[in-house]
């Protein structure tokens, strides 16, 4: 009892090659975009690379774009085989492949399973990367004169202004570190000397935040410094002023950004595994009805289709018994060798 | 003598037909690129109005998104008569059209290049929009409170940000208005109470600017306060100090962003004009070949084609003869008629 079996006549062969062939096409489109997604994603994992100590996992860019090539070639190939498969002479070269080509099929698609199942799950790495990124972009925000990490100050200052968002945590994190370089500092000042006294590591600190915490959509002029100090400012009070600066942290910021990435690009390879599969199903429908035809030179005979030979349990039981009877040989081979041995 | 005589065989006529319907497909997508461009600027100017005191001339982009559209109708046309043009029976209905659209074509032609022409030049009125607009927008920065100006502020901070420039022509503007709010101003404080005795207009003015113009790449913390006041500051000469604020003018900047675009677009218009050109004189050889077929009644007789039927001078004259025949058409209708009323 064959699983799923369909009849063909001929009109219903050639609808089904035909149909067959733009669903092929359609999913080296779906692998192009697969491509240009993983391409997208590595791009903007580098540009931001320095807030997340330069140690960020590539894997699953990288695999997309192995999947994309992968998908690209495989769906042409199969684009190909439906293109002759409605001229005997053509599809007689074809034929000894297909078997190993819709088992392969069948592993891609457990690859791609795999790669939508990490990108729902690498995010957790990256807000661990994350976190500790940012905890050092700050540290190093002043570090304006050390080579390698001259740049720091540019890269989180634009940051914070294009995500909207100040600090790691919140805004207070600036409060915890010296952001102002040593060099801006006159050190014969006694209000610069207290304040560096006043804490066991000897740093300046500050209630201030940088610049680019400013919210622009703000009513009034922005209030980076003494942010703490209600009569520093003219009816000012901070417990309660919402739009003076970013309320956001940056990890968050950061994270919501690359996580909506990850979904989307998770989404989208389920909707790419669910169109592999109705090509799967469809090469094997079209070989199967190719192959029963009775009479092989009249090509208006009518033809069974199938997805399996037997049904579901047969099938498993056969797999299960080639593997045993694979095994069981190996075991005969050594049984052998020993009595001679 | 005809222009530019070519003969033709029927092998020559089917690749000159399917040669300018490619063509004509090609000049669709351009007609479609223009349009989408005409679109896109629109859109830009109307993102940055607010800067441009809301009076901005929209002249050019809606003239760039009706020729794209009568591009494309044209173009499309032209194609749908050249894949026509191989089948006799079917080339007979288009025949009578085609004189009076290629001389619509030409038209076409002409305006295309003026729209080139105007992308050019429509940057001089663009410059003096830009500096009024801005002008006033730098004075409603601290009316956060004013209905329909209450966004000014945000509209400038944002600007300043991405365009990354500061003040009209440069910082320096922001010292001469008042751009807080006098909302937060204590007018009890001393200080306050000097600085608006200050000046006549009775105005708080300082020597500082706002966040927005701070240069991110400075490698000091930004000094937006006091900034012509070395002694407020360690280590700081207001004279030496490059990267601290943006150096460049808003009016720079935003002119120098929509010139380029502008610049951009005259150019492709002049491109897509040249592809026209083209495929109008592809059109007229085709038309001429397929009229001057030796035997009407054997496909595979050979034609002449040609994009004028006489030279240049005689087709000119011809015109302004026909022209003169017009007018003394009229006065010989006008003369019969006087003369009939007097004989009557």
């Amino acid at each position: 009892m064959a699983f799923m079996p369909v009849k063909f006549n001929l009109q219903k062969r050639v609808k089904l090659a035909q149909g067959l062939w733009m669903i092929y096409w359609l999913s080296v489109i779906v692998g192009i975009l697969l491509f240009g997604l993983g391409i997208f994603f590595k791009i903007e994992l580098r540009k931001r690379s320095e807030m997340m100590d330069n140690n960020e996992s590539h894997l699953v860019p990288n695999l997309l774009i192995l999947v994309g090539s992968l998908a690209c070639g495989l769906n042409a190939f199969g684009g190909k085989v439906c293109h002759d498969s409605l001229d005997p002479i053509k599809f007689a070269k074809w034929k000894p492949m297909l078997k190993p080509f819709l088992l392969l099929c069948c592993g891609f698609n457990a690859l791609l399973l795999l790669t939508a199942l990490l990108c729902f799950l690498m995010q957790f790495a990256v807000y661990l990367t994350l976190a500790e990124g940012l905890k050092n972009s700050i540290k190093f925000y002043k570090d304006t004169d050390t080579p390698g990490r001259c740049f720091m100050k540019r890269t989180l200052d634009m940051t914070q202004i294009e995500f909207r968002c100040c600090g790691n945590n919140n805004f207070r994190d600036w409060f915890e570190v010296q952001w102002i370089s040593n060099r801006y500092l006159d050190m014969s000042n006694d209000l610069v000397k207290d304040r560096v006294l006043s804490n066991v590591e000897g740093k300046y600190l500050m209630d201030s935040v940088p610049f680019s915490c400013c919210n622009p959509g703000s009513p009034r002029p922005c209030i980076q410094h003494h942010l703490t100090n209600n009569s520093a400012h003219y009816d000012y009070d901070h417990r309660i002023e919402e739009l003076n600066i970013w309320t956001r942290g940056c990890r968050e910021a950061l994270f919501y950004y690359f996580s909506s990435i990850m979904n989307s690009i998770g989404v989208l390879i389920i909707g790419t595994i669910i169109l592999e599969s109705v090509d799967m199903a469809g090469l094997k429908y079209l070989t199967t009805a190719l192959d029963t035809m009775e009479d092989p030179e009249n090509p208006e005979c009518e033809s069974d289709g199938w997805l399996l030979e037997k049904g579901v349990k047969e099938t498993m039981g056969e797999l299960f018994a080639k593997m045993k009877t694979l095994g069981k040989t190996n075991q005969v081979v050594e049984g052998e060798d020993a009595p001679e041995g | 003598m005809a222009l530019m005589l070519v003969k033709f065989d029927l092998k020559k006529r089917v690749k000159l037909a399917q040669t300018v319907w490619f063509m004509y497909w090609f000049a669709v997508m351009a007609g479609v690129l223009v349009f989408s461009m005409g679109l896109f600027f629109k859109i830009e100017l109307r993102k940055r109005s607010e800067l441009m005191d809301n009076n901005e001339s929209h002249f050019l982009p809606n003239l760039l998104i009706f020729m794209g559209l009568v591009a494309c109708g044209i173009n499309a046309f032209g194609g749908k008569v050249c894949y026509d043009s191989l089948d006799p029976s079917k080339f007979v209905k288009w025949k009578p059209m085609l004189k009076g659209f290629l001389f619509c074509c030409m038209g076409f032609n002409a305006l295309l290049l003026l729209t080139a022409l105007l992308c050019f030049i429509m940057r001089i009125p663009l410059q003096f929009t830009l500096a009024e607009g801005l002008k006033s927008g730098m004075r409603y920065y601290k009316d956060t409170d004013t209905p329909g100006r209450c966004y000014m502020k945000r509209t400038l901070d944002l600007m300043q940000i991405e365009f990354r420039c500061c003040g009209n022509e440069n910082y320096r503007d922001w010292f001469e208005i008042q751009w807080v709010s006098n909302r937060y101003l204590d007018f009890s404080a001393k200080e306050v109470k000097d600085r608006i005795g200050s000046n006549v207009d009775g105005q708080y003015l300082m020597d500082g600017v706002p966040f927005s113009c701070c240069n991110p790449s400075s490698p000091r913390p930004c000094i937006q306060h006091q900034m012509t006041n070395n002694s407020a500051y360690y280590s700081y000469d207001h004279y030496t100090e490059e990267l601290n604020v943006w150096k460049r003018g808003c009016r720079y900047a935003m002119l120098s962003y929509y010139g380029g675009m502008m610049n951009t677009i005259g150019v492709l218009v002049v491109l897509v004009t040249m592809l026209e050109v083209a495929v109008t004189i592809g059109l007229q050889y085709i038309d001429s070949s397929l009229s001057t077929l030796v035997n009407p009644e054997d496909p595979e007789s050979e034609s002449e084609g040609w994009i004028l039927e006489k030279t240049v001078k005689e087709t000119f004259t011809d015109i302004m003869d026909k022209m003169k025949s017009m007018g003394k058409g009229t006065k010989v209708e006008e003369g019969g008629q006087a003369a009939v009323a007097t004989v009557s």
